[in-house]
């Protein structure tokens, strides 16, 4: 359903964000993209919704290029493309129920946006997914009231009631505790499973990668270097994707070293969670 | 350069050796500067003038008491022209004020070779020109009284309000729009949701601080005939009539404090 062709993103900096990608998403398909920061993960993801328009390849959504649509087209088609970002991106001063509304702007007139006058269906629906995400008692609340876990419900309340067909996910849980983290993993990949939602996971976390989805695809330096299954993520691939690292032996070695002021192993926390 | 260094006694300064210079000459400049502007301006001064200040305002403030707190029934009205010229006059400013930020800004103007520079323009040249001037201007173009005090006001706080409130709009999170956007929103969508909540409080706050300066600007922009109530305190100043003018000024004072008081109050309930 979602078909990228020889994707190149290339900034005015001249950076290479991506660099010939190719990647096919079937429906429903939940996939983790992993990679190291300045992989190019958001960027792909961004791409896809044309947050920032692509240099040169090819972007297939039910049949239909993203690349080259005009805005009209393009903003009926963003309709089907719920995006979760990694700060939430709430309208911090509006309330948790605006917030989720705002998801159907695509859907209803400027008139009917501008006085709140939504049509009921839309507000049933928004109950229903507040309902779902455990805020519905917390409509009228303001979202700059809310925690972090809590915020991050809103934002995939948000998504959701696009009624998309994909989910684009970008680092859903980088701000996020490791319990709540684990939530908010558990409950998109669910809802994608209840809906048949296909979702792109943007997630530096391997090991939630690991436990959530069913397809990892590695992205190192704009280039797809890993694509398969979350069992064969073995070291050595792990090393492909992100540089070479002992990823079995942190513990060890930082008792080992404890007494000296050696460098101590570049290793990131996520990676330690992994054991 | 493969000589270790011992960290114990590496060196480090604040300033390099150049940088010390070039700090201790601007200061040489500086102060030069300043003696030479002093002795020219002790020269062109009249000191015995100066001396004599003190024994003058002495004279006039032992004239200004007491306030002659009868002549306040013919105050009530100009007062009121004062308030209404500097709320009006907001209020005209805000609305014009609205869509050259949104021109100016630089996340939300539709193109920043031609519009911006315009809505730019537009910001300086309002605020280039005090109220007053505008107020001489207006009086001989529409002729004295409030009508032109009113429109002074607002085209000197056009400036004012568009240049801060397009720098609140320059400053918003762009994240909140992309997700407004992401969502499929028009342009139209994308103002009302993704920016004016983020600016709405900064907006509530430039007015509201507008206004208290407008008050205080409306009540000298009788002097030039702009009507308010510095039309009698220029009557009163050019006949001596002393007493009258502390009236004037308390009132003034009042009215002041009046609107810095409700100015705080509605900033405080925004933020």
């Amino acid at each position: 359903m979602l078909e990228i062709k020889q994707l190149v993103k290339k900034y005015q900096t001249g950076d290479l964000a991506i660099d010939r990608v190719d990647l096919t998403v079937e429906n429903g398909q939940v996939i983790a993209l992993i990679g190291p920061s300045g992989a190019g993960k958001s960027t792909l993801i961004r791409c896809v919704n044309r947050l920032e328009n692509s240099t040169s390849g090819e972007i297939w959504l039910n049949g239909e290029n993203i690349v080259k649509m005009r805005s009209g087209k393009l903003r009926r088609t963003r309709r089907s493309m719920g995006m979760i970002f990694q700060e939430y991106a709430l309208v911090e001063r509006l309330t948790v129920m605006e917030n989720v509304l705002s998801g159907r702007l695509g859907y209803v007139g400027f008139w009917r946006s501008f006085l709140r006058k939504f049509p009921q269906s839309d507000i049933g629906a928004a109950f229903g997914l507040l309902a779902k995400v455990g805020l519905d008692t917390m409509a009228n609340k303001r979202a700059d009231e809310l925690s972090g876990g809590q915020r991050q419900r809103v934002g995939i309340a948000r998504a959701l009631i696009q009624k998309p067909d994909i989910l684009l996910v970008d680092e859903p849980t980088a701000s996020l505790d490791p319990k709540t983290s684990r939530q908010i993993m558990r409950l998109i990949t669910e809802l994608c499973e209840e809906n048949k939602l296909a979702a792109i996971i943007n997630i530096h976390d391997v090991a939630l990668a690991q436990m959530y989805a069913e397809r990892i695809v590695g992205l190192r330096e704009g280039r797809i270097v890993y694509d398969g299954n979350p069992d064969d993520l073995k070291p050595n691939v792990l090393s492909e994707i992100y540089g070479k690292e002992d990823w079995t032996n942190v513990r060890k070695q930082k008792t080992k070293n404890k007494n000296s002021i050696k460098e101590i192993p570049n290793t990131d926390e996520h990676m330690e969670e992994m054991q | 350069m493969t000589k270790k260094l011992n960290p114990k006694t590496r060196v480090w300064h604040y300033r390099s050796r150049n940088k010390q210079l070039i700090s201790w000459f601007i200061w040489l400049v500086a102060t030069a500067l300043f003696m030479y502007c002093w002795q020219r301006v002790s020269e062109s001064t009249t000191w015995f003038f100066v001396w004599d200040a003190p024994r003058i305002a002495g004279d006039i403030g032992y004239r200004m008491i007491p306030p002659r707190w009868s002549y306040i029934n013919e105050l009530w009205e100009p007062l009121w022209d004062t308030l209404n010229i500097a709320t009006i006059g907001t209020m005209m400013a805000i609305v014009m004020a609205i869509p050259v930020a949104f021109l100016a800004a630089r996340n939300t103007t539709p193109s920043t070779t031609i519009v911006r520079p315009i809505a730019l323009l537009i910001i300086v040249s309002s605020r280039s020109i005090n109220s007053l001037i505008w107020s001489l201007l207006l009086v001989s173009i529409i002729g004295p009284g409030v009508v032109a005090g009113i429109v002074a006001i607002s085209l000197r706080s056009i400036g004012f309000i568009a240049k801060l409130l397009y720098e609140a709009i320059e400053e918003i999170d762009h994240n909140q729009v992309e997700a407004v956007t992401a969502s499929g929103a028009s342009n139209l969508q994308i103002l009302i949701y993704g920016i004016v909540p983020q600016i709405l409080p900064a907006f509530a706050g430039i007015s509201v601080f507008r206004w208290d300066i407008n008050i205080r600007e409306s009540t000298v922009l009788g002097l030039v005939g702009a009507g308010g109530i510095g039309l009698q305190l220029n009557a009163s100043l050019n006949v001596l009539a002393w007493p009258q003018v502390t009236l004037i000024l308390i009132l003034i004072l009042l009215a002041v404090i009046l609107s810095e008081w409700v100015s705080a109050k509605v900033r405080h309930s925004i933020i």
